[in-house]
């Protein structure tokens, strides 16, 4: 609402104008923006962010992501949360340009005070986080200005585990677990093996170690990566990030790889 | 009254000739008639209390609230026409957003506060508008710590330790003289009403204090029915602006109404 | 030859422009009978050698006798289908009654064109049972050309299953047997028989394709459920048995 009285306009006969509002004036509104041909939108990511791996389990959903923001093949940022906690219920993670994803932490957090303002009783639960993103991110797209990246949206709420992705085109999917970037090639076929149609069996300690397990083999491949990463679980007991985790690796096989160690083949 | 009749009062944007705006004064009024609302800081902590007169009987218990959320860790009372309260408290929101988003942190009460009162200002200024038919008692915990204020249908604020608007606002201000409020902290409080009330909680104290006050003030317009509203913000709501539990209030409430009846005696 | 060599920045500049389309790969398939409709789909999600899930629906229930099958860009497809929804839901406030199909397929018509210079990336399939109770089936092209026909399959293995219908249901390439015909029409348990293998066979021969597939079958009014009997798991969606019927039918298909 434009809550400036002077905006709110006089009555419409000059001549009697009861409220003598005469002579304010009115501000004039709807602007054109002169330069809007010339307004740029995004058309590449610049720190980005890489994989993001989620699963269900037993008792909830599980997500992953490295702590690194890369500037091209430079490490630029090491200790970048790229798992952000909205609400109660929900975890969003996100690969792809980390200020994007800081835009969309803004906007999330903006809507969880709304919500909270209610104080109706009713809060936001990772469903619905997810069909606002999705909108979100489907209208940037469609005004060719996206957002530039992939999210996972996870979390569980009235005793039901939740999991999505949505991406920069607005494409969106549920499904046991799912992995952006490189970990949809590399991460996926590893949990899909231990999750899919095993969602309500599997425990904490089998969803952990899957998931750190996946974290160490796309150490090892991705050359974005960062043997520092964040656990998020989310359950009926709340939310729960750890800080940086790193796993146990061993480089002492590099040694005998032609091009890589002593060069005496 | 001597002004009506003259022709000062017609307007808020015409000055009588002794330098007054009746029209804000007018405001005031429809503050004066309202029910109680009572504001509290302590060492670490804020409690509101309204004292909302039920005029019919077939109004929803609990419903209409008078006291709002205006960000995660404000919350705002209003006397006086609640329409008014209801469209002061959007506007306060947005100014929390807008600082929020502009600072990336929970804002100050400060800032808002200060916002707040310009725009209830700017209602002072124009023959086309009326100005508020509200005072709001304004409290948080934020980065300064506890803070309490009061905004007048003028735009002017005060902070205070201690807050009362509304119609018994000249008792529940005695009353709230007696109490050492920038004193009482959690532990002492809790102490102190374990003794004397085999009350648990530091804040259950306060609200017994206060709504001994509430109690005590009512006895002016006993014979109306009235509800109490109750909210908190503390270390037990870990920061957050929210209504006080039911258990908790039920509890209050009988002994201040036993407390009262001691008074009779 | 000359020494001179274009630098980077005397080259003409190139614009890199974002494309806001992608392709999610699946299948739709639906064929109209004399009195009922079928109208499928697989569930699986794609993109480039990616399966990104084994259940994403692309057959959407609109009312009771009219079902809405999307495929092509997902995003563009849920997206098409909330807006369609929502028109129906506006007409039904409006008109206290469910829009015909006939104007169904019009609405969408309208609403594809209405994108023509930045078209929803989608192919659509609309079964259901018309006014005159005829089973019926319309098909679009992303900025709405349409026609109604008695079969179409689209997307990814369109150039798969298309030419075994044209075969199967128009009896191409086929001569009937002296002094007999090719009937007009099949029958129910007939046309689910051919959806399904249709699908299992495109399963086969498209990465795309596969998962499982649902099978949504809507009967005209007053027609009993004869030729869906013999079907296992067929789970109705109308709550009864007045006016037209809707069925849903879920199989498996293999997920390599």
């Amino acid at each position: 609402m434009d809550h400036f009285p002077t905006n709110w306009g006089k009555p419409r006969d000059e001549a009697v104008d009861v409220y003598s509002t005469y002579p304010l004036h009115s501000r004039p509104r709807n602007q054109v923006d002169t330069f809007a041909e010339g307004v740029q939108h995004t058309q590449q990511p610049i720190v980005t962010g890489t994989s993001v791996l989620a699963i269900k389990y037993k008792d909830g959903v599980m997500m992953a992501a490295d702590t690194l923001a890369s500037y091209g093949s430079l490490a630029r940022f090491k200790d970048i949360s790229r798992l952000h906690p909205v609400g109660d219920y929900t975890v969003i993670g996100a690969g792809g340009d980390m200020s994007d994803f800081q835009h969309i932490q803004g906007i999330l957090d903006d809507l969880i005070v709304e919500e909270f303002n209610e104080a109706d009783g009713n809060a936001l639960g990772p469903s619905e986080i997810f069909e606002v993103m999705s909108q979100v991110m489907y209208a940037r797209r469609s005004k060719f200005n996206p957002l530039w990246n992939s999210l996972l949206i996870g979390g569980f709420k009235d005793g039901k585990s939740f999991l999505a992705y949505v991406d920069l085109l607005g494409t969106t999917y549920q499904s046991p677990s799912i992995a952006t970037g490189y970990g949809a090639y590399i991460a996926i076929p590893l949990l899909r093996k231990v999750v899919d149609g095993r969602e309500k069996d599997v425990t904490e300690e089998q969803a952990r170690h899957i998931l750190e397990e996946c974290m160490k083999v796309l150490y090892y491949r991705d050359a974005r990566s960062l043997n520092k990463y964040q656990i998020a679980k989310i359950t009926k007991d709340g939310i729960e990030i750890t800080d940086g985790l790193s796993s146990k690796t061993e480089w002492a096989f590099a040694e005998s790889i032609r091009g890589y160690g002593a060069q005496n083949q | 009254m001597t002004s009506i009749g003259t022709g000062y009062d017609l307007s808020a944007s015409t000055y009588s000739p002794d330098g007054r705006i009746f029209q804000v004064e007018y405001a005031g009024k429809a503050v004066e008639n309202s029910g109680t609302v009572i504001g509290l800081r302590v060492k670490d902590g804020i409690v509101l209390a309204v004292e909302k007169l039920v005029h019919s009987k077939l109004l929803v218990p609990e419903a209409n609230k008078r006291i709002q959320s205006i960000d995660r860790h404000i919350g705002m009372a209003t006397a006086g026409l609640l329409a008014d309260g209801r469209h002061l408290a959007s506007r306060a929101r947005d100014e929390a957003q807008n600082l929020r988003d502009r600072f990336k942190e929970p804002p100050t009460l400060k800032a808002i506060t200060d916002r707040l009162s310009l725009y209830v200002q700017a209602y002072t200024l124009y023959s086309s508008v009326r100005p508020f038919g509200i005072s709001s008692i304004l409290g948080t915990v934020d980065k300064t710590g506890p803070v309490l204020y009061v905004v007048e249908p003028s735009g002017i604020f005060y902070g205070y330790h201690g807050a009362a608007i509304g119609k018994g606002r000249q008792i529940a201000k005695t009353e709230l003289e007696k109490l050492k409020l920038a004193d009482l902290t959690t532990r002492e409080a809790v102490i102190e009403a374990a003794r004397m009330y085999g009350v648990r909680s530091h804040i259950s104290r306060l609200k017994f204090l206060l709504l001994t006050r509430i109690y005590l003030v009512h006895e002016d317009v006993k014979d109306k029915e009235f509800e109490l509203e109750m909210s908190w913000i503390g270390p037990e709501t870990q920061g957050r602006h929210l209504s006080v539990p039911k258990e908790l209030k039920d509890e209050a409430e009988k002994k201040a109404r036993e407390s009262v009846e001691q008074f009779d005696d | 030859m000359s020494h001179y060599t274009r630098t980077q920045s005397q080259q003409h500049p190139t614009q890199r422009q974002f494309n806001p389309y992608t392709e999610n790969g699946g299948t739709i398939l639906a064929i109209a009978g004399a009195d009922f409709s079928v109208i499928a789909g697989d569930t699986r999600q794609s993109e480039g050698y990616s399966i990104q899930t084994r259940y994403a629906p692309k057959v959407f229930k609109l009312t009771d006798k009219a079902v809405l099958a999307v495929n092509g860009f997902a995003a563009d497809g849920n997206m098409f289908v909330k807006k369609v929804k929502q028109r129906l839901e506006w007409y039904r406030h409006a008109h206290s009654k469910d829009m015909p199909l006939r104007s169904i397929a019009r609405l969408i018509q309208t609403m594809l064109y209405a994108q023509r210079f930045f078209p929803y990336y989608v192919y659509n399939i609309l079964g259901g049972i018309e006014e005159d109770g005829t089973g019926a089936v319309y098909s679009f092209d992303p900025v709405g050309s349409y026609e109604r026909e008695a079969c179409r399959a689209a997307g990814s293995a369109q150039s798969l299953v298309q030419p075994f219908l044209d075969n199967q249901i128009y009896f191409k390439n086929q001569t009937p047997v002296l002094g007999t015909s090719h009937p007009t029409h099949l029958p129910l348990r007939h046309v689910v028989q051919l959806v399904i293998d249709s699908f299992t066979s495109a399963t086969e021969r498209h990465i795309e394709v596969g998962d499982g597939v649902e099978l949504y079958i809507i009967l005209a009014r007053g027609r009993g459920t004869q030729g869906l009997d013999s079907f296992k798991d067929v789970q109705e969606l109308t709550p009864h048995a007045e006016g037209e019927r809707l069925f849903v039918l879920r199989r498996e298909l293999k997920k390599d």
